[in-house]
């Protein structure tokens, strides 16, 4: 338990700033920093924070740095470890930002842009294929993905209500499964 | 005080984005329509293409872009503590009190339903941003909607090529073909 917090950020200010598009992206890293160098989980145990992280509210990245800092010193060590994760993105993003704000104007700039959104329509597409691959598989996953398509595009519901939805409507439908089968 | 503003818009995108990586896009989009003063629907693809491209998660970095666009630098900062803030939160509540809470039947029963919904949520957003891309000036831009066609079969095909690198043929095209205007 003697962790430092310095190392604590340290680690995750790597973690942050060397993984591309974080998610699965940010295990070789994890690995690397939090299992192989300071030893403060065993993979087994990064597996399952992982997975908590997914099925928590937020991004996964920070919820897994979140739990790691938590565990090695308590709510001081889950915010500085939080800190570390986000510190290369605040700083790159922020620096990019302001130097877009200046080129914004020009003809050639805004051309470029024009291009890069339509890449960006072509990666979403490839995301959510990926996504749906994994999570709607049958027919009543696939009804459950096209209402929630329908409820926003069509009938303009906001997204925090298709997910408060959603999670009711799953307890709901686990109980009344759990019911069936007894 | 759009600080205090910022950091409950993006606190709530925190709270409700559940998946990582896009899950935020479909609330970027809802908070250009509520706040266009702030972010607009079309800056959103910008946010997308440069958050894909540096390192950081994509979420941390969409939050800090849009936190910059709506109020500069000390905006960044506030939307992507208010992002982060609710995570800490509830984690250290589970990390507290729940042990096995990845394995609880009842998150389980809720993630039966989140997951596609989540994606229905993500695809909502791209078909929003499909929209302005191929229908952004009130026509129908068919050379844009003609490379869209053939760049997602070239993603989908060339699998292992980083974003970047489909960023980068996109910057040129628009650049050189002016297939975006």
């Amino acid at each position: 338990m003697n962790t430092r917090l310095i190392d604590l950020y340290i680690a995750f200010l790597k973690i942050g700033g060397l993984t591309f598009g974080g998610g699965y992206a940010m295990l070789p890293m994890l690995q690397r920093e939090v299992i192989d160098k300071h030893g403060w989980a065993t993979l087994e145990e990064v597996l399952d924070i992982y997975a908590i992280g997914q099925c928590t509210p937020g991004i996964i990245a920070v919820n897994t740095a979140t739990m790691i800092g938590y565990r090695q010193r308590g709510v001081i060590g889950a915010i500085v470890a939080t800190l570390g994760e986000v510190t290369p993105s605040v700083v790159i993003i922020t620096a990019l930002a302001s130097l877009l704000v200046r080129v914004q104007d020009l003809v050639l700039v805004q051309r470029a842009f024009a291009g890069i959104r339509i890449a960006v329509c072509a990666l979403i597409v490839q995301s959510i294929l990926t996504l749906a691959k994994k999570s709607v598989v049958d027919i009543p996953t696939t009804l459950l993905f096209l209402v929630s398509v329908a409820l926003t595009l069509g009938f303009g519901l906001s997204p925090i209500a298709v997910i408060i939805l959603a999670i009711g409507l799953g307890i709901g439908v686990g109980r009344f499964r759990e019911r069936g089968t007894r | 005080m759009i600080y205090l503003a910022l950091f409950w818009q993006f606190f709530k995108i925190g709270l409700f984005s559940i998946g990582g990586g896009l899950a935020t896009l479909p609330f970027l989009y809802k908070l250009a329509e509520t706040h266009p003063h702030w972010i607009t629907a079309s800056q959103i693809g910008d946010m997308v293409a440069i958050s894909e491209s540096t390192p950081g998660p994509i979420g941390i970095n969409m939050a800090t872009y849009a936190g910059f666009q709506s109020a500069g630098y000390l905006g960044g900062v506030i939307a992507t503590l208010g992002e982060v803030a609710p995570s800490v939160i509830i984690i250290i509540i589970i990390a507290r009190f729940l042990a096995n809470f990845d394995k609880n039947p009842t998150v389980k029963d809720a993630f039966w339903a989140l997951r596609p919904s989540v994606v229905g949520l993500i695809a909502f957003a791209g078909l929003k941003l499909l929209g302005i891309v191929v229908y952004g000036q009130g026509v129908f831009n068919t050379q844009a909607a003609l490379v869209f066609a053939i760049l997602t079969v070239a993603v989908l095909t060339f699998k292992r090529v980083h974003p970047l690198i489909w960023i980068s043929i996109g910057a040129i095209l628009g650049m050189v073909f002016n297939v975006g205007g």
